[in-house]
């Protein structure tokens, strides 16, 4: 016993001193950078093998593009611009607007009105003025190649109307004209509405379910048993996470361009400016996760937290119908969430090929909305 | 006994959760490449001072010195030179084993090939496999592969042993007994008297949050024998667990 206990000593001074030198080399290799990678591909592959993110962010916005897409315009109202001019109050537009179908954009000056026809963000535009000399008065209409479908409508809708009895004597003539402008479909309204609501769900459910079931199920305190750095394991679980959300999002643009004739106006660069802003987008809505997953008490407490967090968005935030389309006490709610803002320059950068710069205000409201949601985050995210 | 360098110096430790003290003035050394087993009944305060040492934890009082580092101020140097393996630990979900010790080996910063990891605790079969899919035994074997990556001074482990059966025990045993000859200092929790008796070289038994008694088992038993004690039965040339891996068989099942 006693000879066995001096051998195994001295084996071990051996054995020491030979780690000795190991540590020492080891110490001062430890990279912070590695541990951010090996966790965020870590992460990744978590991400790809689990269902509910793959359905959440994949299937779910593929499914409501490919309904909305088949399905059409749905309710038809016509946006109709009424050039400014001293006379709003005559009885040609009294009749338009008694028809119901048509919602009259004034304020507007000529020059808006211009441009918003030829994105098709009003339908037609119509000018009225009184003849000289004479009671009657002469109607000038401009319809878009942008909403042929609708400006026919509102030609059938004027032709009633010239031939009505009433408005006869005081009409003298309707003068239409068409501008040319790109074709708005409903793919280029609905697509970029879903891609914001799966860039919003990935960050808001992913997040707050992987930090929720890590910290659970104590493989953060493992986590912190290595070297790593908090920082770290928040660094490379937002990679993976912005990794998937991106691949995520470009393969819903190429499918809805190459399948649904998505507009893109400057091709890859308007990709490449799109994903920039889904970055900044899932950047934000990752701060609702952080929240969430500090707040909720367990996995069943995610996904209603979650909801009160993405439901009003999904609804309220132009994903599906315009928000011009909601009542107007409900606009300014609209107007204060971040998703609004982000499919707006979704929107403004695909389909009218405008640059980041031009959508600064959007990018603007949302990084204000990340300031306040990490604030809150930080306060509230626990460890453990 | 006092020629051997301490790794781990504990000096007057308190650690108090609001109104209830959970471990009071402990003090105690564990020497290089020893295996040295912490007992005690459960919420004696074990885990608790594991995790003080381990840095998880912060002490409220008292002074722990790892291989030189003080926890309070190089608690990241401290973590490079131990392996922890934690009572209750979960692995991040949907990942096999070889990519778990890659990620592992990525969060230590060393450079290791999984596979021979695996090869280390006999998991090399269950490469492809999920951490959820394996046996407690296995469960445990991993968790000890885990702590060797960074080829730690001393490895923490936390009753590495509830729930196995006596084969599995066994076999953790054995690897336990090798990882120590290969010159790692050994920390280990346990509730089973035969395996401290059989592992730890010393054995510090915690009884509300104070150690009562701290020595080799061997003097720890002569002791008690000396002072008059006696067993009520007379005990056999064998126990019950001889008789279960007698007719079972050594071999360790999956």
């Amino acid at each position: 016993m006693n000879d066995n206990n001096i051998n195994a000593q001295a084996d071990r001074e051996e054995l020491n001193s030979g780690m000795k030198t190991e540590t020492t080399n080891r110490g001062g290799a430890y990279s912070n950078t590695k541990a951010t990678l090996a966790l965020a591909k870590a992460s990744f592959r978590s991400i790809i093998r689990s269902p509910s993110a793959v359905v959440f962010t994949l299937a779910f916005p593929l499914i409501f593009i490919l309904v909305f897409g088949f399905l059409g315009g749905g309710g038809t109202h016509i946006d109709v611009g009424i050039s400014p001019g001293p006379d709003l109050k005559n009885p040609v537009v009294g009749m338009l607007e008694k028809t119901g179908m048509i919602r009259l954009v004034k304020d507007k000056s000529k020059e808006d009105f211009a441009k918003l026809l030829e994105k098709g963000n009003v339908d037609a535009m119509i000018d009225v003025h009184r003849k000289v000399n004479s009671v009657a008065y002469s109607v000038n209409v401009v319809y878009t190649s942008a909403s042929m479908d609708k400006g026919n409508i509102l030609k059938s809708v004027l032709n009633n109307l010239f031939y009505d009895k009433n408005l006869k004597p005081s009409i003298a003539e309707i003068k239409e004209s068409t501008v040319h402008g790109r074709e708005y479909k409903t793919i280029d309204f609905i697509l970029p509405g879903q891609l914001g609501f799966s860039l919003l769900s990935t960050g808001v459910f992913g997040t707050a379910f992987v930090f929720l079931s890590l910290r659970q199920t104590l493989v953060i305190k493992r986590f912190f048993a290595t070297p790593v750095k908090r920082s770290s394991i928040v660094i490379g679980e937002g990679i993976a996470r912005i990794g998937f959300a991106l691949i995520g999002a470009l393969f819903i643009i190429v499918l809805g361009n190459l399948f649904f004739g998505f507009t893109l106006v400057h091709g890859a660069i308007t990709v490449v400016n799109m994903l920039v802003l889904a970055t900044l987008g899932v950047i934000v809505f990752m701060g609702f996760g952080f929240i969430i997953s500090g707040i909720a008490k367990n996995e069943s407490m995610v996904p209603p937290i979650s909801n009160i967090v993405t439901l009003p968005q999904f609804l309220l935030s132009g994903t599906f119908f315009s928000i011009e389309a909601f009542p107007k006490w409900l606009q300014p709610i609209s107007r204060a969430l971040p998703l609004t803002y982000l499919n707006d320059a979704m929107r403004k950068v695909a389909f009218e090929g405008v640059g980041l710069w031009d959508v600064k205000f959007q990018i603007m409201i949302l990084f204000i909305w990340g300031i306040g949601i990490y604030a809150v985050a930080v306060k509230v995210f626990k460890w453990e | 006994m006092e020629t051997k360098k301490a790794i781990i110096s504990v000096k007057n430790l308190v650690k108090k959760y609001d109104d209830f003290v959970a471990v009071q003035d402990l003090s105690f050394d564990v020497y290089e490449n020893e295996i040295f087993g912490l007992l005690g009944p459960n919420g004696a305060g074990k885990t608790t001072t594991l995790e003080i040492i381990e840095t998880l934890r912060a002490k409220t009082s008292g002074e722990i010195i790892v291989d030189g580092f003080s926890v309070d101020k190089h608690a990241h140097e401290i973590k490079q030179i131990i392996g922890v393996q934690l009572q209750a630990a979960g692995y991040y979900p949907n990942l096999n084993l070889i990519e778990l010790i890659e990620l592992f080996a990525g969060l230590y910063g060393a450079n290791i090939k999984p596979m021979e990891m695996l090869e280390k605790v006999n998991l090399q079969d269950k490469a492809k496999a999920k951490y959820k899919a394996l046996s407690g035994g296995q469960k445990q074997r991993f968790s000890i592969a885990t702590t060797l990556i960074n080829q730690p001074k001393i490895i923490f482990l936390d009753e590495p042993t509830t729930g196995l059966d006596p084969q599995a025990r066994r076999n953790l045993w054995d690897l336990i007994t090798e990882i120590r000859s290969n010159g790692t200092t050994v920390v280990i929790t346990t509730h089973y008297m035969d395996e401290a008796e059989q592992l730890c070289d010393r054995v510090a038994f915690v009884e509300r949050g104070q150690i009562i008694a701290l020595d080799t088992p061997d003097n720890l038993i002569d002791k008690l024998v000396s002072s008059g004690f006696e067993r009520k039965k007379e005990v056999k040339k064998a126990n019950l667990e001889d008789v279960f891996i007698n007719l079972t068989g050594k071999e360790w099942r999956e």
